[in-house]
């Protein structure tokens, strides 16, 4: 491979960048953490913006018939606030830890594809950016007849159809201006990110495992980013293809969902949440991998039964795809598909159930280490506990009669993707800080945030469930005083203003961290997986000498053996073990191939927007022109790519012997 | 209008079984939470005094008793879930049907045997099973009165039922619970059961002609306008606008206007004709009380406001 490359490498258009520091080494790396990286800062950018959009929603709401927002400046926060949570920060903020701490995980040097690791990173960049450009040129207005007594302003001009988009108000009549083609474009980019994504991880947990790591001695967290790629390669197509559908609607003339001419609304909803559930467990799966390596680790124990919980964990994968027509049960679908779908519903409560036990099983009788990174994942336990609960009374059909499109679903979901998804998150945001920066995070400013977010969350969304039963309907800009929801609305304002506050104090200790927290020991938890026997912060290589795995978490049985009683014993050599890691993570014995930077990616990235924009425009002298160049912009920057080797001879880190053991080298062409 | 409170046998039957559930529900999390809370508090780092925990990698009877156990308690709710799913989804033969269509923003109500519409308010008789034969004009829309009945969408072009039925007289709230643009949140709805002598009444003075105001009276001259102006572009009052060619075609999709004032509520049921300049801020302005409204702003000067304010109490 290295021969072909010297020749084809002096063809390509842009010259090389040979930079991995700086602005463009950022832009043009293939390393898996800087990609990491780049995606949780980006994650918490959005994560920012959709605060502040609920923060909006919440003043709006804080009392009936408030004039803060209005309908239109309403509809488009409460939508972009949900796609911008699930599509711009919960899965990208995954896709952060799935990029960093993957290969780390199996004992890899990167992910399969390095570049195609960076191409889902900034189409999804870009992706991001064209959604909310919504907001800069957008237009929208009443349906086709309707009026209104002032002009939208730009606030109001995001999208605002409801991250649902249901058919047939997203449609162009009922939908007029181009704010939800901005919608449908943005996510069909941003969907096509996370499905570039979702092949590069499934190979790589296939491909690059280290020598004996069986399937069944990966981390939970492996596990469970194994479960979501398949999720997301199996669900994002289901979604591409219905958004494709409503951009046609929308663009081309086609009637899929226009009821006026034969289409169907109904089958919108059976597409999107075809997608829409399985994406549930997308959003959440990634967060139980995470509590899955935290509660044994601070409890000095292995995860209470280590099969179940990865076998109900793929089962909950399996069975997500089986239980979307529970957010259609007030749809008049027949009573046998409310049955048939009540029942799966019910059943997915099974698995669920199943890993909650085993975590306190992993727990009981521990040596539980109440630090922050702990906090969050009980935390996490507790309240996906009464997430998971309200969920079964969905299943119970015509009590879900009541409960759909009310606050109580609202309470229901935020319990599980924000209680649950988030605060796993955060856990492990906290868990890993050291090995990512190098330094340990401020524990008071760290123990402070989970009680100021533990609080705030709970004053935000449990009266919520109190509001749905009491009539408070979804998606509305406004209530009348006569309903008496006021008072137990602004306590949930209050409540949203507290979980900022902790958001601010996780910013902050963050930051100050980063620079001055003490330095970090490369296993300061006494942890049980392989990321922690390299140094901290990672060596760009990763390991310095491909590991070796010996069992289920080998690091551990590495530093101690058990005694009679079953009790961990540190084993006398197991000081001397680690400052070996250290010394020769530091100092890799022989030189190591690692993929180089490239312009490519990152251009793919760039000619996204302007197909989008294209054909948003295309009714302008411009729109036409800028759809070509984007898409020149986006075959060329694939052709480039294609005749671009991975490696170039003679770079950083390179041997003069091709090398054919390396990951990330291993005669595959990303 | 809370779920909580139901008062016709339907709601009480589902809120029956959502009780059940939560009472199980609360078992279940004071149970789980409580286990988590103890071990986090019993097992807690306490440094020396705490020795080395056991390696335990699992229990194989532990998994099939917390697989089993949950299988068993579903199962038990499993059976009454199928059986109300089956009972509620159909009307019976007798039922009393009544047409639902969902506008932006407002609910129309026809009643097919009677041959009259009215919009807002739906008036039903108590002690009888309702049977709404759903449809939508334009998105979809969601029936929602908590105190009858769980929820049912309006679907332009499908036909979905709804079964109401109350035990007692009153008024009941409901909602549009679906999204279905700019003023959703408006999108309101009033059931008021009567008792069935009451309804025949009320019945009865549906089906007449809209009341006709004297000569020379404000009242006149607001219908002058009425008829003369947009207004009889997209509103039917029976009697009055009757050669209205719009009526035939269909194109009619403003509530008909026929008996206005004997219903309480106007505008998606968001605005109270008891409310003194309720009507005429209505009138004056329609989207900025309704964003996205279909009846426009026509510029109305103050007297002709007052006019047709007027003359829209008079149709009693």
């Amino acid at each position: 491979m290295a021969t072909t490359a010297s020749r084809s490498g002096a063809r390509t258009i842009f010259r090389r960048p040979d930079s991995n520091t700086g602005f463009w080494g950022w832009i043009t790396t293939a390393d898996h953490k800087k990609i990491g990286i780049m995606y949780g800062y980006t994650a918490f950018t959005f994560f920012i913006l959709g605060g502040l959009e609920a923060l909006l929603l919440r003043i709006q709401l804080s009392q009936p018939d408030n004039v803060f927002l209005s309908a239109s400046e309403y509809n488009a926060m409460f939508t972009m606030h949900g796609t911008t949570m699930i599509f711009l920060f919960v899965m990208p903020v995954s896709a952060a830890f799935f990029n960093y701490l993957l290969p780390l995980m199996i004992g890899a040097r990167d992910v399969a594809f390095p570049r195609m690791n960076a191409v889902s990173y900034w189409i999804f960049v870009f992706g991001g950016i064209f959604l909310y450009s919504s907001f800069v040129f957008g237009t929208t207005g009443p349906p086709e007849g309707g009026n209104l007594a002032e002009v939208a302003s730009r606030l109001g001009s995001g999208p605002n159809g409801g991250w649902f988009g249901y058919a047939p108000n997203s449609g162009l009549r009922f939908s007029t201006g181009t704010v939800m083609d901005y919608w449908s474009i943005g996510l069909q980019i941003l969907g096509l990110a996370s499905l570039i994504s979702s092949i590069n991880f499934i190979v790589t947990v296939f491909n690059m495992r280290a020598k004996g790591m069986k399937l069944l001695r990966m981390p939970v967290f492996v596990w469970m980013t194994t479960v979501v790629a398949f999720l997301l390669l199996f669900s994002l197509p289901i979604i591409a293809v219905a958004l494709f559908m409503i951009t046609f609607d929308r663009n081309v003339g086609t009637l899929f969902f226009d009821p006026s001419m034969g289409g169907d609304p109904i089958l919108w909803q059976h597409f999107f949440w075809l997608f829409g559930h399985p994406e549930v467990y997308i959003l959440v799966l990634p967060a139980m991998g995470i509590v899955s390596e935290v509660l044994p680790t601070f409890s000095r124990k292995p995860l209470f039964g280590y099969p179940a919980v990865v076998f109900a964990g793929a089962a909950i994968g399996f069975m997500g795809f089986g239980v979307w027509a529970h957010h259609m049960f007030a749809s008049g679908v027949t009573p046998i598909t409310q049955a048939a779908f009540g029942l799966s519903t019910m059943a997915i409560a099974i698995p669920t159930g199943i890993k909650i036990f085993n975590w306190i099983g992993t727990i009981w009788g521990g040596k539980i280490k109440l630090n922050t990174p702990m906090l969050f994942s009980l935390g996490f336990v507790g309240m996906f506990v009464i997430g998971g609960l309200s969920g079964v009374t969905h299943s119970i059909v015509p009590a879900d009669w009541q409960q759909t499109d009310t606050y109580y679903i609202v309470a229901h979901f935020h319990y599980v993707l924000f209680g649950g998804a988030i605060f796993g998150l955060f856990s492990g945001l906290y868990y890993w800080f050291p090995k990512l920066t190098g330094r340990m995070y401020s524990e008071t400013l760290g123990k402070l945030h989970f009680w100021v977010f533990f609080v705030g969350f709970n004053l935000t969304f449990g009266p919520m469930h109190w509001l749905g039963l009491n009539g408070m309907v979804r998606r509305t800009w406004v209530y009348a005083e006569e309903t008496g929801l006021g008072p137990w609305n602004m306590v949930v304002t209050i409540g949203a203003f507290i979980i900022a506050l902790g958001v601010l104090i996780f910013m902050i200790n963050w930051t100050w961290s980063k620079r001055n927290g003490p330095i970090a020991p490369f296993d300061p938890w006494d942890a049980r997986t392989l990321e922690w026997t390299l140094p901290s912060p990672t060596p760009e290589y990763n390991f310095a000498v491909n590991p070796v795995i010996t069992s289920l978490d080998d690091f551990w049985h590495k530093k101690y053996s058990e005694d009679a009683d079953g009790r961990p014993v540190r084993r006398p050599e197991a000081t001397a073990l680690l400052a070996e890691y250290e010394e020769v993570g530091l100092n890799p014995p022989e030189p190591i191939h690692l993929p180089n930077p490239s312009y490519y990616p990152f251009l793919v990235g760039v000619g996204m927007p302007m197909v989008g924009y294209g054909l948003i425009y295309d009714n302008t002298a411009w729109g036409i022109p800028l759809l070509i160049l984007g898409a020149v912009t986006i075959v060329g920057s694939f052709i480039g790519w294609g005749v671009e080797p991975l490696e170039e001879p003679h770079a950083d880190h390179h041997s003069d012997e091709p090398d054919h053991e390396h990951p990330g080298t291993d005669g595959e062409d990303s | 209008m809370d779920s909580l409170d139901p008062q016709g046998p339907i709601a009480t039957d589902i809120d029956g079984l959502f009780r059940l559930t939560l009472n199980i529900a609360t078992v279940i999390f004071v149970l789980v939470t409580g286990a988590l809370l103890y071990a986090t508090i019993r097992f807690r780092d306490r440094g020396d005094r705490t020795p080395e925990p056991k390696q335990v990698e699992g229990n194989a009877r532990f998994e099939v008793i917390w697989t089993v156990i949950p299988v068993l308690i579903l199962a038990s709710i499993a059976v009454p879930t199928v059986d109300r799913i089956f009972k509620y989804t159909s009307c019976a033969d007798d039922a009393l049907h009544i047409e639902v269509t969902g506008h932006q923003w407002w609910f129309e109500y026809n009643y097919p045997d009677d041959g009259f519409s009215t919009a807002n308010v739906l008036v039903m008789p108590t002690d009888t099973e309702i049977c709404l034969d759903m449809s939508s004009d334009d998105v979809i829309h969601n029936y929602w009165v908590p105190k009858l009945n769980g929820k049912r969408y309006l679907v332009p072009g499908q036909a979905t039922v709804l079964l109401l039925r109350a035990d007692e007289p009153g008024e009941y709230w409901g909602q549009c619970a679906e999204f279905c643009g700019l003023s959703h949140a408006k999108m309101r709805a009033r059931v008021i059961a009567m008792n069935p002598d009451d309804y025949a009444d009320w019945l009865t003075s549906q089906q007449r002609p809209a009341s006709m105001p004297a000569d020379g009276t404000i009242e006149q001259e607001g219908m002058n306008l009425f008829l003369g102006g947009q207004c009889v572009s997209c509103h039917n009052i029976s009697g009055v606008t009757a050669s209205n060619p719009a009526l035939a075609t269909g194109s009619i999709y403003g509530p008909d206007l026929t008996h206005f004032s004997s219903r309480d509520v106007f505008a998606g049921a968001t605005l109270n004709h008891d409310d003194p300049g309720a009507i005429e801020s209505w009138i004056d302005n329609p989207p900025l009380i309704k964003p996205g409204s279909f009846m426009p702003n026509i510029d109305l000067t103050q007297q002709e406001i007052e006019a047709l304010a007027a003359y829209l109490r008079s149709l009693d």
